[in-house]
């Protein structure tokens, strides 16, 4: 069997050990249009915080493609899947047969039109190492960036760079930061933490146009910068499916096997829909854990193994200088809150389950929480009143939490 | 593989094994010089309620969504089946946290990096110093399969 | 009336150089004599609540804690001593009667101190319990059969049911209720393993231990609790009380707060309400009396069970044990003054009865002498502490001992003698749950099983020295003693020679 994966990420990977779980000889070839090997693309940030050295970039060991069996085909760009010839084309005029075909090309950064971006001069985005690498050359502690988007992206960039520029401001068409994982209060919360660190925020206003260092926002302000990083949201790499005729909506569309609408090829990561068990509807649940949760059931599959996955939910953990923020489910329903200086928990929980909840600096056991909305454990079935203000197993019924903490081995 | 199994029956939610883990962990060959005048964090933690107790660390579960979701690629599964973190990789952005369904995985004392139980591997000894110290032996090290 | 303060009698030192106020004395206190104290931000003591049970010490992972002896003291006075007048102070406070639990704490003479054990040398050789047989088991019951034969002319079992005991130890009667059933489990799990008897005491038997019955033996006393057809069918023995050791004359008194749904269950008592085991039982008054009873048991069990009687260690024990020995009991147990107890009136345990020791050597020298020795098997009872004391009452006549109080100690009791206040720390005499759960019956049954092997070990060892190989050898083989620093009428009791003789 002959296994390609377009894509080099999370999804990748975890599809590698989910082939390798099944199938011990097949081939496998990984096209990336990335020089290196697999990276934590959300480590990014944290390189230039100083957090983490080239050294220790590596998503796994450097002897794991070797143990794997995998063949790297690094710096090439796949074009085209021929699906009635089984081969993708690449732009270096190779092709690459297939038996099997996984896309896990993961998304691109948005670009919104902004008038006169072409005249600036020191102008990122901030999705791969290569970006990062590139912003990292322009930092010094004389220059002004301005970030256009305070959300998850666009704030991890911050933090990288914040003590290494001479000021950051961040603009973002959103009156919160963080929109899509934070409410009012904990968006504020955030907001003046950073704000204290000298950030400036300009919220609900947008870069009308541009100049080489100056940007002319909607609201009339203007803000001077030397370097912009524009982190106005993703847009999945959904082309290739499209092109060779698969079905897509605005990710790639899966079904539970991974496996798109052309035979034999499979999606996985952040470019493809799943189904989000809080939402109860089908969208594109760009998180590292999904990525890896579809690669592994993707590879599984198309060794022609059995393994399915049964949707996610939206999780996150971000954290700024110290402040740790954890987000998952949908904010829907009644709610539950407790607040102290700056740590705030609030829970949505509606129908007798847990919907969502929103911890900011408050984040210990969260995990608890999160499984209580995966699992759609019935509320009336715990002690969900001490699980409010404190998540415990204590809180489940004794049975439930021997088998829990036995994992089945009594 | 040998895992710690709690046996809540016989927890007597005197929290000795907290204090054990975080002596365990400290490196140190003396109690007093470990952990007087600190506040622990231990990385196995006892659940008090009325009239019942149990401590909780990691199950090593076959699940792994801490490893799952560990951006960095620090949490791993080791060749015996452990569920093991690597400081060196880990950046504390504690997504392991947020998705433990046990709670079992936690910021160190320093607050930098996540932490959790290699079943003391990590600290030189041959047995789990909690399981070891137990006085009521609930906490026990046992290959249940 | 406010009581008078009274100081406490013993005080918690903390090394504060070592306590790490991890708070594991506090959480395990019962007593809740220790606390955190925010404000000074460390650990601190209230001495006024402490029983000297010796658990913060045990868990303390640093070391940090001792308890010491109050200095604290009235006007020294040899007559009144400080206890006495503290224990005037308290009954004018209350007007009620002291209680007290465990033994007799009392500085009365300690006979098995006061006697040495016999070695060979040259004449005669010691055995190497390593290298050679020691035999250990004993069979306790009447030892009187006939040789009677059928019509055939073949010989009829006419043997009594008997007992046996792979080492001459038994576990005394204490029942479910005044200790716990983890404490009752501990016991049952490790006379099965070590092949001897645990006594269920007058609390009836718990319906989860019945699989225990070949190792246990069932108590009918004045209370009759928890006796009915299917407890009797279920042990290997019966035992009547009659008296014991730490209370003789009177009866017993569990508090209504110990008898929890399972306790009432198995006393067949109602729940909450005192139970009261009456003084007397009220249909003996006789040695006929208690033959009623005797054969009344053994009926019931058509006479498969040995039966037990026992009493308590008083002034009359030797007529008292040759009216039982007549009675058509199978077993004589005798328990001494210094016998324990979950709850006793202080003044009784501290006043009433006689040592062991001399009931013992009274007993089994009356017996003999009216040659009715082997009517029934002699149990020695009432502060048996050690192998030493175990080969001396053996020597002095005993075919086995029950061991009570080593037993508890085995399993964590630190003798706090407060067994009667129902907060036992270390999980024994307690009904209350959050303190039973510290004895795991695992960890208590290994360590009475770890106990009863050593003891077994060094009683082979003092065998062994004197050239003895059997327990039937020791017994009542009193040459192997000898008396020191005792009066010639103390000799004369215990039937002893003086050493040097």
């Amino acid at each position: 069997m002959n296994y390609v994966l377009i894509g080099n990420s999370t999804a990748a990977t975890y599809a590698i050990e989910g082939i390798r779980s099944v199938d011990k000889e097949g081939s496998i070839t990984v096209i990336s249009e990335e020089s290196c090997p697999a990276y934590g693309k959300p480590l990014i940030s944290y390189y230039l915080y100083g957090k983490v050295d080239t050294a220790h970039l590596d998503y796994r060991t450097p002897a794991f493609y070797e143990r794997m069996g995998v063949t790297l085909m690094l710096g090439e760009k796949a074009t085209k899947i021929d699906a009635k010839k089984r081969t993708v084309l690449l732009a270096s005029g190779k092709k690459v047969p297939y038996d099997k075909l996984l896309v896990a090309t993961g998304s691109r950064p948005f670009l919104p039109p902004m008038e006169g971006l072409d005249r600036v001069e020191e102008k990122f985005t901030f999705m791969t190492m290569e970006d990062a690498r590139a912003l990292e050359q322009a930092l010094s502690p004389q220059k002004k960036v301005l970030i256009v988007g305070a959300g998850l992206i666009g704030l991890k960039c911050l933090e990288g760079i914040l003590d290494r520029v001479g000021g950051v401001t961040v603009v973002d068409t959103a009156p919160r930061i963080l929109p899509s994982i934070l409410d009012e209060e904990g968006a504020l919360i955030v907001q003046r933490f950073l704000e204290e660190r000298g950030v400036t925020f300009l919220l609900g206003d947008a870069a009308a146009s541009l100049e080489a260092r100056c940007a002319h926002l909607k609201s009339g302000k203007s803000v001077e910068f030397d370097i912009l990083v524009v982190a106005a949201g993703v847009r999945p790499n959904v082309e290739l499916v499209k092109e060779a005729g698969g079905d897509v909506n605005r990710g790639i569309a899966v079904n539970d096997r991974q496996e798109t609408s052309i035979e034999n090829v499979y999606a996985a990561g952040d470019n493809c829909e799943s189904y989000d068990l809080a939402a109860k509807e089908t969208r594109i649940l760009a998180i590292l854990p999904n990525a890896a949760q579809q690669g592994l059931v993707a590879g599984c599959c198309m060794a022609g193994g059995n393994a399915h996955f049964a949707g996610g939910i939206p999780v996150n953990a971000i954290g700024f200088f110290g402040l740790h923020v954890a987000t998952a489910g949908v904010y829907v329903g009644e709610s539950y809150v407790e607040r102290s200086g700056n740590s705030y928990k609030k829970l949505f929980y509606s129908d007798n389950v847990l919907k969502g909840y929103i911890l900011v600096d408050k984040i210990e056991r969260a995990g608890i929480y999160t499984s209580l909305i995966r699992d759609m454990v019935p509320l009336d079935s715990i002690d969900f009143e001490r699980v409010k203000h404190d998540p415990v197993l204590m809180a489940f019924p004794r049975e439930t939490r021997i088998e829990k903490l036995s994992g089945g081995r009594r | 593989m040998k895992r710690i199994y709690v046996r809540e029956e016989w927890c007597l939610g005197c929290h000795l094994c907290e204090y054990e883990c975080a002596f365990a962990c400290s490196g140190e060959k003396n109690m007093v010089h470990a952990l007087k005048g600190k506040s622990i964090h231990p990385r196995i933690r006892v659940e008090d309620g009325t009239g019942i107790h149990f401590a909780v660390n990691c199950r090593h579960c076959t699940d792994m969504p801490c490893v799952k979701g560990c951006i960095a690629g620090a949490l791993s599964r080791d060749e015996h089946g452990m569920v093991v973190i690597d400081k060196n990789k880990c950046v504390g952005c504690y997504t392991c946290v947020t998705l433990c369904p046990y709670g079992a995985i936690m910021p160190d004392g320093e607050g930098k990096a996540a932490q959790k139980c290699m079943l003391c591997t990590d600290n030189g000894l041959t047995e789990p110093n909690c399981v070891k110290h137990c006085p009521n032996n609930a906490i026990v090290f046992e290959d249940r399969g | 009336m406010i009581p008078f303060f009274v100081y406490p009698e013993y005080e918690v030192v903390r090394d504060y150089d070592r306590c790490i106020s991890c708070r594991v004395c506090e959480r395990q206190c019962a007593n809740e004599v220790h606390a955190y104290d925010e404000k000074l931000g460390k650990m601190v003591a209230d001495n006024t609540k402490c029983v000297n049970c010796h658990r913060c010490v045990c868990l303390c992972p640093t070391h940090a804690l001792k308890i010491k002896k109050s200095e604290d003291t009235y006007k020294i006075n040899a007559n009144w001593d400080n206890a006495l007048i503290t224990e005037v102070h308290r009954q004018a406070d209350t007007g009620g009667v002291l209680l007290s639990s465990m033994g007799n704490p009392k500085p009365y003479p300690v006979y098995w101190d006061k006697m040495l054990v016999n070695a060979s040398q040259v004449t005669n050789p010691s055995i190497d319990p390593l290298r050679e047989p020691m035999e250990t088991t004993v069979f306790l019951g009447k030892k009187t059969a006939n040789v009677v034969r059928d019509a055939n002319g073949k010989i009829k079992d006419t043997m009594s049911p008997q007992l046996k005991l792979k080492t001459p130890i038994l576990f005394s009667a204490m029942s479910y209720g005044s200790i716990s059933y983890n404490a009752h489990e501990s016991l049952a799990r490790a006379a099965e393993e070590l092949g001897i008897y645990y006594n269920t005491g007058e609390g009836g038997l718990h319906r989860d231990f019945y699989k225990y019955g070949k190792n246990t033996i069932v108590q009918v006393a004045s209370g009759r609790f928890g006796v009915h057809s299917e407890y009797l069918e279920t042990a290997a023995a019966i035992e009547i009380k009659m008296g014991q050791g730490a209370k003789p004359g009177i009866g017993g008194h569990l508090p209504g707060a110990k008898i929890t749904d399972e306790v009432s269950n198995t006393r067949m008592i109602p729940k909450g309400v005192d139970a009261i085991s009456p003084a007397p039982h009220h249909d003996i008054y006789s040695i006929e009396d208690l033959r009623q009873l005797i054969f009344s048991l053994k009926e019931a069990t058509a006479y498969k069970k040995p039966v037990i009687v026992k009493i308590a260690a008083v002034h009359n024990v030797a007529a008292i044990a040759s009216g039982i020995a007549r009675s058509g009991a199978d077993i004589l147990a005798i328990d001494g003054y210094r016998g324990g107890t979950g709850a006793a009136p202080t003044r009784i345990r501290d006043n009433v009865g006689i040592p062991i020791e001399l009931a013992l050597a009274s007993v089994d020298q009356r017996l003999r002498e009216e040659g009715i020795r082997d009517n029934v098997s002699v149990v020695a009872a009432g502060s048996i502490r050690s192998s030493g004391d175990l080969v001396k009452a053996i020597a002095l006549g005993a075919d086995a001992c029950y061991i009570g109080s080593a037993a508890l100690l085995a399993l964590g009791c630190h003798l706090c003698r407060s067994c009667h206040a129902g907060k036992c720390n270390w999980g024994i005499a307690t009904q209350v749950p959050e303190l039973v759960k510290r004895l795991n019956p695992e960890i208590g049954s290994k360590r009475l099983v770890n106990l009863v092997h050593a003891w077994t070990h060094e009683l082979q060892e003092m065998m062994g020295g004197m050239g003895i190989n059997s327990i039937e050898a020791l017994r009542g083989n009193r040459l192997m003693l000898r008396g020191i620093g005792l009066t010639e009428k103390e000799l004369s009791v215990l039937g002893i020679r003086h050493a040097g003789e």
